[in-house]
């Protein structure tokens, strides 16, 4: 793995830590409100009137930036890696089941995932979120929804490369069922493609959740998510700009490590096929 | 000729999915528009006399069939919101969107790929290095927080900071409110309500052309048919530009019909933070009203943008590339 891949990693794997963790030692209920007028819009770096400090300064509510950060983490990354994971599986199956089984049902799936691709995936998902009602569930099923065609291309011609390979055929000669062919021998070798989409998706998952619950749309308050925060801190922002401006710092650091990470998968597994990996 | 008229049959084809795709949509959605129309005490005779008017009392293949032959017609139906034609609020709002997209679109490709062809040329080094990590951040940064940080900046931190008069630029609407500027005038006030957007939306869109940018002409830069070029006394800017650059270009044409939606995404957040009223604000303020007509509509344009851009950079590939050329 090359460097930055390695820090990406490492910057995901600290960030979950972070935000599983200090939301159970944390001293104060991060979604309370408590005395607002002494301890609202705290600035970064500095004491409340009680004496307490704030790493991150306080929001309207005089609630901790930096807890509720860490609190809403756990959403933002769940429902990121949650969308991206199970839309590639989607794709996977969908895109080995049409070029497995051919014909009409081939040609319906990639009608409609060529039809899908062709909308914006964010108006995509305005369409379905103006639909049905906005929540945790509704998010990660539309993004899984809107989020499953480009997998489904990649792993149907990986599918169909893979299928005239001559051990495919050595499987078909010595009398391999059909589905234990695809599962044991077509799939895994076709699967490299979906792992990558599947790991760059995340961060993609993440900035779609994130936006979708900027709009309203997504993850409603007051389960914070770092695109709501965003929201809450839209109006404030002539006056206290670091409510809105420091869980888009999270969003960049963490977007940035799944994008890190992503790049160093695929060029490892492009090295890999090609034999050239380290 | 005869592949001209594949393409084409295919993008007719691809846009009569998505029509039909959205229909479908808005039928598997629970409930239906007359809950949102009729007033909560309504007998359940009016809510049946709304379903007949507005045709929502037919079997489903009968609206379906209407859906589609108005589409085709050009009729996007009528705002549940304001009673207007979907079709004259829309036009009133994609010249706003197309002309803040396009003037994005160019100017991020035009910088992209400048800044691509500097990390190709100089790869592996300090500035390759840090372009990368340049444009790897805006890439990964959301375009509304983008916006809102650079409001911040030109709000809060320009009173804070004492900016200069030039650069007070404005950050919310397309024009002074009070104004009452013509001709000239007129247009410098346009231009700097312009700058915000149009920088967030160039920042996001040059990106990610930047990375893709690097890697279509890292391959070329290094090639042997370069290497000849350099070898018979081409200077390095005249190698890059008058030999690596004619090939690498024409997959990155193709780009820039691949970062249209991404642009269109981003001109939906940039719209509504900045006040523009383009096609992104009246998706949105159609969706917060429930106005499913407008929202339909405006998914069906830009669906047909998008297949159109690529329409066009499918058919205009052949033609860029100097190795088909004749």
């Amino acid at each position: 793995m090359t460097r930055p891949a390695r820090a990406g990693a490492a910057i995901i794997a600290v960030l979950a830590i972070l935000v599983i963790a200090v939301p159970l030692v944390a001293p104060v209920d991060p979604l309370a409100v408590g005395d607002v007028l002494s301890t609202r819009l705290v600035p970064p770096l500095s004491r409340d009137e009680a004496g307490h400090f704030h790493l991150l300064g306080t929001d309207r509510f005089g609630r901790d930036m930096f807890q509720r950060m860490m609190l809403a983490g756990r959403i933002s990354l769940a429902v990121g890696v949650l969308g991206s994971l199970l839309g590639a599986a989607v794709g996977t199956l969908l895109g080995a089941l049409a070029a497995w089984r051919g014909g009409l049902l081939q040609a319906g799936i990639m009608a409609v995932a060529d039809a899908l691709l062709a909308v914006p995936r964010l108006v995509l998902l305005l369409l379905c979120s103006a639909l049905w009602a906005p929540g945790l569930t509704t998010v990660v099923v539309i993004l899984v929804g809107t989020g499953w065609m480009g997998v489904a291309r990649l792993v149907r011609g990986e599918v169909l490369g893979v299928s005239a390979r001559p051990y495919v055929e050595a499987a078909t000669a010595l009398g391999v069922p059909g589905r234990r062919l695809l599962w044991r021998h077509v799939l895994p070798n076709a699967l490299g493609p979906a792992v990558v989409a599947a790991t760059l998706g995340v961060g993609n998952a993440i900035l779609l959740e994130s936006g979708l619950s900027f709009l309203g749309l997504g993850v409603q308050p007051p389960t914070p998510s770092w695109g709501n925060m965003i929201a809450g801190g839209r109006d404030l922002i002539v006056i206290a700009p670091w409510v809105a401006i420091a869980p888009g710092l999270a969003l960049v650091v963490t977007v940035l490590a799944a994008t890190m990470l992503g790049d160093g998968v695929r060029d490892w597994l492009a090295g890999e096929r090609t034999g050239t990996s380290e | 000729m005869r592949a001209l008229l594949t393409r084409l049959s295919t993008a007719l084809f691809l846009f009569w999915l998505v029509v039909s795709i959205t229909f479908v949509l808005v039928h598997l959605a629970p409930g239906d528009a007359t809950t949102l129309l009729v007033p909560p005490d309504a007998s359940p005779a009016d809510a049946a006399l709304l379903r007949g008017r507005l045709g929502l009392d037919a079997p489903v293949a009968v609206q379906y069939g209407r859906w589609t032959w108005s589409v085709v017609r050009g009729d996007l139906g009528t705002s549940f919101a304001t009673g207007r034609a979907v079709t004259s609020i829309l036009a009133d709002a994609l010249p706003v969107s197309l002309a803040l997209g396009g003037i994005s679109l160019l100017l991020s490709f035009v910088i992209g790929t400048t800044i691509g062809a500097a990390q190709a040329v100089r790869r592996g080094r300090p500035l390759d290095h840090l372009l990368t990590v340049v444009t790897t951040t805006v890439y990964a940064a959301p375009s509304f927080w983008l916006a809102l940080s650079l409001v911040a900046l030109f709000t809060y931190g320009a009173a804070k900071w004492g900016f200069p008069e030039v650069l007070r630029l404005p950050a919310f609407g397309m024009r002074d409110p009070a104004g009452e500027a013509t001709g000239v005038a007129a247009l410098m006030d346009l231009i700097r309500h312009a700058v915000l957007p149009v920088a967030v939306l160039t920042a996001v869109g040059a990106g990610g052309i930047a990375r893709y940018a690097r890697s279509a002409l890292a391959d070329v830069v290094h090639a042997d048919f370069v290497r000849t070029a350099r070898a018979r006394g081409a200077g390095p800017l005249r190698a890059l530009a008058g030999h690596a650059l004619p090939v690498a270009l024409p997959p990155l044409v193709i780009l820039l019909a691949l970062a249209l939606p991404g642009v269109i995404a981003g001109s939906v957040f940039v719209e509504s933070i900045f006040a523009w009223p383009g096609m992104g604000r009246a998706m949105l303020t159609a969706i917060a009203a429930r106005d499913y007509p407008v929202v339909m509509g405006a998914t069906i344009v830009y669906a047909a943008m998008v297949i159109v851009a690529n329409l066009v950079a499918d058919l205009m590939l052949p033609l860029l590339d100097p190795r088909r050329r004749r």
